[in-house]
Formats: structure tokens, C-alpha cells, sequence
């Protein structure tokens, strides 16, 4: 195993079924650097999502292996699992905040892996972590929104919000699940323009779920394709063609 | 597209077993009056007698105002206590129930336990503790701290199922342990119903206080059920009222912290 691999994810053979005998995944080999943005494009229903939400074990994998900086993800329980989530940072579709919390209580959901629960109950979070969610918020651009509640801000102010708690865990690795699906398009290029900017800043290496191939093409340095539970696409976008698409996609008729 | 064309079509299809099942409801309960001889005669006795009792009643009698107020306050601190143990005891019990956060080995039994302690009326259950404490008002805030806990738990848990899990999704993704979990993706979705659920229980507990005192439980129910049995029906006139009174400013209060709360 080369020393680049064992510095970021590392995924092998990775197998998912919900139902036995219909594998979502196939046997998914796959390996991240410590750095950058890689874009997962593929059909819906092809497994981008289940293949995101094994590495933070939100799905449990029916076989294959996953390390990240060496360490086998799966197979953790309970307080091992629990450390290792708290280095995976993650931003959902659907933004996923507590709608009933303050902003700032939503960032700071980023430190509760870190945080004793009386800390937590009493809102007394280490001066240090309220400097940095203010940071982040000043990064978002929303650190005058920081009282609100999460319900009272628009989708894109939602997703930065989704943003900055992700980054709040300080982590090692950001996940990110069509992130800009639920958003208009310009609000979309503004988010995924932070996201690579804040990420870039805190070297965090990223992978991106994403439908708009042209999104994919112009924020990711690696594009990974999937069609069918496997990897069929693996390279820079340039190298990114309407015979891989349709590889990817299948039909012509919408290239 | 013709007239009686779309009138073939049936925009809305009859219901017969809806109907079917009204008229044997209909028939069911022109039968039952028959047998329990529900009849006019019995009805226009019946009034008479209500009439002459309704005379009796009045004016109310507050003479013996010191008997009444320790009777009422009884029933206030047994409703209170109730409420506050039936609500302690309901939180654990709710997320225990709740089958969304739960592995159904606690879920099921749980629930299980909660529908035995709504199963059986709060005055049986009064009773039983009579039996079992003896008089008074600890038998009372026991009866009502099981019925609060049936009544809140259920509802806590339903409250709980119908959660949004993405947020606790977010919050498990981020490392947070289990009690963390609860307290930032869980509560804060639940806690405003929360609120409304125990609020709701004090004021029946509140009513409920004021009869479990006629089978021995403690509270103004026994010195009505005593006033009842001595034809004292200008003092019992004077305990309905004070109940009722007690009722309505329970609900103007409650009523109140509600709109506080939204």
C-alpha cells in the first residue's frame, strides 16, 4: 500500500445491500487523498449517497473495508465509532439542523462529540469553540444571524450554516450529499463556492455527491463516476467526456 | 366530454358499509332505550325530582368555609404532586416507548406498561391504593401519578415518533453520544408539546384531585361525597361552585402560559 493511500481514505470491496441479494454497491475500490475536492456523479439510485454514509457508518456496509488515515472505520461500536465520526464532518441535502435551536447552537452541534453533556446542557462550551464557531460564522457570512433561530433562515443561509458546523468538528474528512439539490442555481455556485474555499483554507479533503455534472466539472480536481453500484469514471474533468457521461447517465438523447 | 358522460363516471363512490353501520347504529339505540325503559313517564319524574333537588341546593352555604378550604387545598397538593411525579416519571418512560429511538426490546415493554397503567379508571386504581396505603391523601397522589403517567407517557412517546430524524441524523454524524443526541436533536423538537401535555394533565389532575377524595383518597371529594350523604345540599352547592371556579382559573392560567409559550 503506497503511503498516499494510508494518508486519507481507502476504501475496499465495498458491498451494500438493504434487500440480500440486491446489492446497491458492488465491490467498491476506491481511494481519497488527504486533499481536494472529488465529485461522485452518477444516476439517481446508483448508490452516491449509500456510498457516503457507510464511511460515517450512518448506513452499516454488508462487506468491504474502509480506512481512514489507517484506521478501519468499519466494525467500530459505541465510543470508538462515536471518535471516529467526530473527525468526519458532514453536510446534508436537507440541511439536517435543529430547527428550534439558535444558529450558533447549530454550529456548535459540531462540538458535541467533543463536549461533556453537562457543558452541552448549560450551553458553557470552552471559550475557545464559541471563538471558532464565531470565526466560522464570519466565514459564512451569518455571524450576525448567530441568536436566531435555525427556522427563521433561508435554504442557502441553512446550508452555510450546515456548513460551518461541519467544519466546527474540526474534521478530516468532509462529506457532502448533494449539498446544493435543494437550493436555486446561483445560491447553489455561491455554497459550493464556500464550501472549496473554507474546505481549501482548512485542508480538508472532500467528497461531493452531486447531479450537475457542470458543477462537478468546475469545483472538483478528481470526478468519480457511478452507474450500477460501481466506479466507472475515475479522473480529472477534463478527461471527462460525453461518451463517459453516457457511460454514466446511458441514453444520448439529453447530452 | 358529455354531460352524461361524466355523470357515469362517479366523481364519489357511495360508502355502504359507512351506511350500513349508521342505521344498525340508529336501530341499536332505539333498542337499548326499549329495554332500559327510557320512557316519557320516567323522564318527566325524573325532572320533578331534579327540580326540587336543584331548590334545595340553593342559596349556597359557605358557613363552614374552613372545611372546604382545607378540602381544596388537599386536592391542590395532591394535583400537584401528581402532576410533578407523573411527569418525572413520564420522561424516561416516553423516550423508553418512543419505537424511533428505541431497539424494540425496550419499546415494546415500555409500552406495554404504560397501556397497564391507562387500563384501569383512576378511581379503581384510588381504590386499590386505599386498600393497599390506607385513607388518605398519599393514596390519592399515588392513583393520579399512575393515571398522569399513563396519559403523558403515551403522549410523550407520540410526540417522539413524530420527530424529524435528520436533525438527529446531523447531530449522530457529528460524534455526539446518546444523551447529547436527546438533548439537541430530540428535546428542542418535542419540548413546546411537552409543555402543552403536562400543562393539560395538571388541569385534569385538578379535576380528577377533587373526586378521588369519595372513595377515601383524600381531598374536597370527601367532604362532598359526606355532604351528599347528610342532604347538606346548599354546602355540596357551595363545593361545586368552588370546584368549578377552581377549574376556570386553571384554564385561564393554563391558557395563558400556552400563548407565552408559542
Amino acid at each position: 500500500m503506497s503511503a498516499a493511500a494510508q494518508r486519507g481514505l481507502e476504501i475496499r470491496g465495498l458491498v451494500k445491500e438493504y434487500q440480500p441479494g440486491k446489492p446497491v454497491l458492488r465491490g467498491l475500490d476506491l481511494d481519497v487523498a488527504a486533499e481536494g475536492i472529488t465529485a461522485v456523479i452518477g444516476p439517481s439510485g446508483t448508490g452516491k449517497s449509500t456510498l457516503i454514509r457507510c464511511i460515517n457508518r450512518l448506513v452499516e456496509p454488508t462487506a468491504g473495508e474502509i480506512r481512514l488515515h489507517g484506521q478501519a472505520l468499519t466494525g467500530l461500536r459505541g465510543r470508538a465509532l462515536r471518535l471516529a465520526r467526530r473527525r468526519i464532518g458532514m453536510v446534508f441535502q436537507e440541511y439536517n439542523l435543529v430547527e428550534r435551536l439558535s444558529v450558533m447552537e447549530n454550529v456548535l452541534c459540531g462540538r458535541l462529540g467533543y463536549t461533556p453533556l453537562w457543558r452541552a446542557w448549560l450551553r458553557r462550551y470552552p471559550p475557545a469553540d464559541i471563538e471558532r464557531a464565531f470565526d466560522l460564522l464570519d466565514a459564512v457570512g451569518l455571524s450576525e444571524h448567530a441568536p436566531r433561530r435555525a427556522d427563521a433562515l433561508s435554504g442557502g443561509q441553512r446550508q452555510r450554516v450546515g456548513i460551518a458546523r461541519a467544519l466546527m468538528q474540526g474534521p478530516d474528512l468532509l462529506l457532502a450529499d448533494e449539498p446544493t439539490s435543494s437550493l436555486d442555481p446561483k445560491t447553489a455556485v455561491e455554497v459550493l463556492e464556500l464550501l472549496v474555499r473554507l474546505t481549501g483554507a482548512a485542508r480538508v479533503p472532500v467528497i461531493l455527491n452531486i447531479h450537475n455534472v457542470e458543477l462537478a466539472r468546475r469545483f472538483a480536481q478528481r470526478i468519480i463516476g457511478m452507474a450500477g453500484g460501481v466506479i466507472v469514471f475515475d479522473g480529472p474533468p477534463e478527461a471527462l467526456e460525453p461518451g463517459h457521461l453516457r457511460l454514466i447517465y446511458g441514453g444520448e438523447d439529453w447530452l | 366530454m358529455s354531460g352524461a358522460a361524466a355523470a357515469a363516471r362517479q366523481a364519489f363512490a357511495p360508502n355502504w358499509g359507512a351506511r350500513l353501520g349508521l342505521l344498525a347504529l340508529a336501530v341499536y339505540a332505539v333498542f337499548a332505550a326499549t329495554q332500559l325503559d327510557l320512557n316519557w313517564a320516567r323522564l318527566a319524574a325524573g325532572f320533578g325530582e331534579g327540580g326540587r333537588f336543584l331548590a334545595r341546593m340553593f342559596p349556597p352555604n359557605f358557613t363552614r368555609w374552613e372545611l372546604l378550604l382545607e378540602g381544596m387545598l388537599e386536592s391542590l397538593q395532591i394535583a400537584a404532586l401528581a402532576s410533578a411525579l407523573g411527569i418525572l416519571i413520564s420522561l424516561p418512560l416516553g423516550l423508553m416507548a418512543a419505537r424511533n429511538l428505541s431497539p424494540w426490546f425496550i419499546a415494546v415493554p415500555t409500552r406495554a406498561f404504560i397501556a397497564l397503567c391507562r387500563s384501569l379508571h383512576y378511581v379503581i386504581v384510588a381504590i386499590l391504593f386505599v386498600k393497599a396505603l390506607g385513607f388518605g391523601a398519599l393514596a390519592g397522589v399515588a392513583a393520579l401519578t399512575i393515571a398522569s403517567m399513563g396519559f403523558i407517557a403515551k403522549l410523550f412517546a407520540e410526540a417522539i415518533e413524530e420527530i424529524s430524524m435528520k436533525p438527529v441524523e446531523a447531530v449522530r454524524a457529528a460524534g455526539a453520544p446518546g444523551a447529547s443526541v436527546l438533548l439537541y436533536a430530540v428535546l428542542p423538537q418535542v419540548a413546546s408539546r411537552f409543555v402543552g401535555f403536562c400543562l393539560y394533565q395538571l388541569d385534569s389532575n385538578l379535576r380528577n384531585s377533587t373526586l378521588v377524595g369519595i372513595v377515601g383518597a383524600g381531598g374536597i371529594g370527601g367532604t362532598l361525597f359526606a355532604a351528599f350523604k347528610r342532604f347538606d345540599y346548599d354546602f355540596v352547592c357551595a363545593i361545586l361552585l368552588t370546584i368549578i371556579a377552581l377549574i376556570f382559573l386553571a384554564e385561564v392560567v393554563s391558557g395563558r402560559v400556552r400563548a407565552a409559550l408559542r
